[in-house]
């Protein structure tokens, strides 16, 4: 079975003895004196070319999820955006009108290919039924609750007023107004409202529908997220 | 509830009669039939769990016993699977992993609730970095306990969601068989992976007469085996077009069980092949267009073909950074034909300009057939031969320096067919051992690579080893080679193999030093030896023979081919210490984030 390398020299493939033409590795040429090609890659792994380098830039994009509304989807979902790094605004779930579905929005800030990869670590979920970036003209809104001090009531429902808001409680030491909208005009509300001293805010992010019949999340089946919603009246 | 809350995990002090049944030799009576899609009747849920196991195809299992798990123990009494009893939970893992690589079907562990569950944690997280299908079956308190931090309570679906393909809490004694027949389908679906089910002790004790169905994995999870057909075609002009193509096969090529496939490609149309480390065996090292390995310590030639490439043909590999080295001087001027199973490693770490989404064997067939004539590549595989001669993967055996470890590696080749199977533990070790052992089959090299595991080694060849003898090759070698370091953490599974007359070769390569940390301090914290220094090792040939194994030890080169010879011979488990060089380093070496082609073949290099 055994080779007969039962002398004391090596007799094996690699071993090299003073005998042997082949360079050991510290006479092999060093990796100055090797040829080295001239092309680049950038940090995603894309060829560089040397004309125009481009280089990707990051930018908002909003992603939808139908999800199996079972235990843990939130934490596998979160878990997978803290994992492997990606940078998330905001993250909100809800129920749908079918049973055992949810539908996940997340606001992610990440460039194209951070992107993709964001839709395909979601897709390889298994609860999750399909996923995908919303389309850029669709609807987003964002609901806040906003608890102000109440010293100067008018002034207060002035402002409210000017942002399509409403005043959901109201008391001798604080004022609460709700509003809804798009994210900026929402920033714009909250600008407004903080000179009469902002005592609590809660908001939710965005939630966001793909206008007329484009499916949210790509690939979404009509009906899978909602009743039919055509009647024949 | 108090005979879960108290029950002692693995004392087999006070159950002397169980341990007989739990160390797999009484169950492993009358041959496994286990090829039925339906499962028989049953009266539990731990019942439904072990039928769901046999009708799934299951025939080994690894693991530990203990409270939470004993309904399902206890279920595995009368049941076909061969049960093997480890030492420590973390050996159940790993032995599952490597029996699931040899035979080529998910591999199955078992352990209770809390520690149990905890110490199967680091064999979970090695086979989910090397893609690798293993089902893992945790014991849980009883489901009105959960949450309540009751005794051996661990959030076992939390703390493995992060390493799972998908982890499931079993619900019901109605469902539980089903939903173990989906994980053991789950785990194998398109790009393998580990799955677990978490079995409360009282959906596993409730009575039911609900039979498993039969066994799919969950919708979706298993996709198209084909490429995209215009996508191939586009993939085979630009073969067709390289003038420097390499391939690049990595351990989906092996997964997928396409190394035929893959070696009919490359020898069809003459193009050099490189692997990545799991990818070795995927074709034979001795052919002349073979390349070996390439990446950190990879070969030289290797890696001057990666560098210099024009189209570099990957198949089934994730582009681990071991591999690539600094991203921006990967194979920068090759445009890329990359085939996965799983479309999120297209382009996750490398741009792919082909991308083809599918079985690794299904569209390399579809490349073979797509590719018209063979890329005018003659001149090139010249230039890759004269690099194989320049670079050659060898080490100097200076009389006056202690036995070096790559001597032993190649020893043990010589005296092993090549069907041998090789396990090790992560380090030093390895490297020489994938380096200087010629691979020519896949499913022959079992290691741990994304998690890099020291102590992978010894549970695997125990899991190795009964894979081959389940598949009816006792007949095949099963040789692991170890670090000191990696030996000393998991060595207790030295008791199973003796216990179950395992036949592997345990061969230490002892340089009392955790070497390769030594090696990186050499090399980049100016020799300062900070707890590397492992003189303090104990003397495993004794050690061995207290288990009951046969014990070596080999200080120079004249002893190593017959202590080879003996410990090969012996029927049985076997342990050579060779004392090997301390001083010996892995090259080449490409630093971390460095060049490829830049790889150091001299430590003054790094």
């Amino acid at each position: 079975m055994s080779g007969d390398s039962s002398d004391s020299r090596p007799a094996t493939d690699g071993g090299v003895s003073e005998a042997d033409s082949r360079p050991a590795p510290s006479e092999q040429p060093g990796p100055e004196e090797r040829d080295h090609p001239e092309g680049r890659r950038n940090l995603e792994g894309i060829r560089i070319d040397p004309v125009v380098e481009a280089e990707h830039a990051s930018r908002r994009a909003v992603i939808s999820a139908l999800v199996e509304d079972e235990p843990g989807v939130l934490a596998r979902v979160s878990g997978l955006v803290s994992r492997r790094q990606f940078n998330i605004e905001s993250l909100t779930v809800g129920p749908t009108t079918v049973e055992g579905h949810s539908r996940i929005t997340m606001v992610v800030e990440e460039t194209d290919p951070g992107i993709d990869q964001i839709e395909k670590q979601m897709a390889k979920l298994k609860p999750v039924i399909s996923v995908g970036e919303v389309a850029g003209d669709a609807v987003t809104s964002e609901l806040v609750l906003l608890k102000v001090e109440a010293d100067d009531p008018a002034a207060v429902h002035a402002v409210s007023e000017m942002y399509d808001g409403r005043t959901v409680d109201a008391g001798p030491e604080t004022i609460t107004v709700e509003l809804t909208g798009d994210n900026a005009s929402i920033d714009n509300a909250i600008g407004a409202f903080e000179r009469f001293g902002i005592v609590e805010i809660a908001r939710t992010g965005p939630t966001a529908l793909a206008r007329g019949n484009t499916p949210t999340a790509p690939g979404e089946k009509p009906g899978t997220a909602g009743e039919p919603t055509t009647h024949d009246d | 509830m108090s005979d879960t809350a108290a029950q002692p995990r693995d004392d087999d002090a006070e159950e002397p009669d169980d341990a007989a049944n739990a160390d797999g030799s009484a169950a492993a009576d009358g041959p496994a039939d286990a090829d039925g899609p339906a499962a028989g009747p049953v009266s539990t849920g731990a019942e439904s769990v072990v039928a769901a196991l046999e009708a799934a195809g299951a025939e080994t299992a690894f693991g530990v016993q203990g409270g939470a798990i004993m309904p399902v123990y206890d279920a595995l009494y009368d049941s076909s699977i061969r049960h093997v009893t480890m030492a420590h939970e973390q050996g159940a893992s790993h032995a599952a992993d490597a029996y699931g690589v040899v035979a080529g079907e998910p591999g199955l562990c078992l352990a209770t609730s809390g520690p149990g569950a905890t110490n199967l944690v680091t064999g979970i997280a090695d086979a989910d970095m090397d893609s690798d299908a293993v089902l893992a079956l945790t014991g849980q308190v009883p489901t009105e306990f959960v949450g309540n931090d009751a005794f051996q309570e661990t959030d076992t679906v939390g703390v493995t969601r992060p390493i799972t393909k998908h982890n499931y809490f079993a619900h019901g004694a109605d469902t539980v068989g089903d939903t173990v027949g989906e994980a053991f389908e789950l785990s194998r679906a398109g790009r393998p992976g580990p799955t677990l089910v978490d079995l409360p002790k009282d959906v596993t004790q409730a009575e039911t007469d609900e039979t498993p169905g039969p066994a799919a994995p969950p919708a979706g999870t298993d996709p198209d085996p084909n490429a995209d057909a215009d996508a191939v075609e586009e993939a085979a002009r630009a073969i067709e077009a390289a003038e420097r193509p390499v391939c690049l096969f990595g351990g989906g090529v092996i997964k997928a069980d396409a190394s035929d496939a893959a070696r009919t490609f490359a020898r069809t149309y003459g193009v050099p092949v490189t692997t990545t480390m799991p990818g070795i065996g995927s074709f034979p090292e001795d052919d002349e267009l073979c390349l070996s390995w390439a990446g950190m310590h990879g070969t030289g030639y290797a890696n001057m073909a990666i560098t210099h490439t024009d189209c570099l043909i990957a198949v089934g590999t994730r582009f681990d950074d071991r591999l690539t080295g600094g991203i921006d001087t990967f194979a920068p001027e090759a445009e890329v034909v990359h085939v996965d199973i799983d479309p999120a490693e297209i382009s996750k770490n490398v741009h792919a300009d082909y991308p083809l989404i599918g079985d690794a064997e299904r569209v390399l067939d579809q490349l073979t057939a797509a590719v018209r004539e063979a890329p005018d590549a003659e001149a090139w595989r010249e230039r890759c031969a004269e690099w194989k001669e320049t670079y050659p993967l060898t080490y100097a055996t200076p009389e006056d320096e202690p036995l070096k470890p790559q001597f032993v590696v190649e020893a043990f080749d010589e005296a092993t067919d090549d069907d041998t199977i090789v396990t090790t533990g992560v380090g030093q070790h390895q490297m020489w051992a994938s380096q200087f052992w010629t691979y020519t089959e896949p499913r022959t090299w079992v290691s741990s690579h994304g998690l890099g595991t020291m102590g992978y080694g010894v549970p695997a060849a125990v899991g190795a080893r009964v894979a081959a003898d389940t598949m009816g090759e006792p007949d095949r070698d099963v040789v692991c080679f170890d670090g000191d370091g990696s030996f000393l953490m998991t060595m207790q599974e030295l008791s199973v193999a003796v216990r179950e007359d395992l036949d592997i070769t345990i061969a230490v390569l002892n340089n009392e030093y955790i070497g390769m940390v030594r090696q990186w301090q050499d090399a980049f914290y100016e020799g300062r030896h900070m707890a590397s220094d492992y003189t303090w090792m104990p003397e495993f040939d004794k050690l061995a023979e207290a288990f009951g194994a046969l014990g070596l030890r080999v200080d120079d080169y004249d002893e190593v081919a017959p202590a080879v010879e003996e410990a090969l011979d012996y029927d049985g488990p076997a342990v050579i210490d060779f004392h090997v060089d301390p001083e010996e380093n892995v090259l080449p070496m490409v630093p971390s984030g460095g060049a490829n082609g830049k790889f150091a073949t001299a430590e003054d290099q790094l």
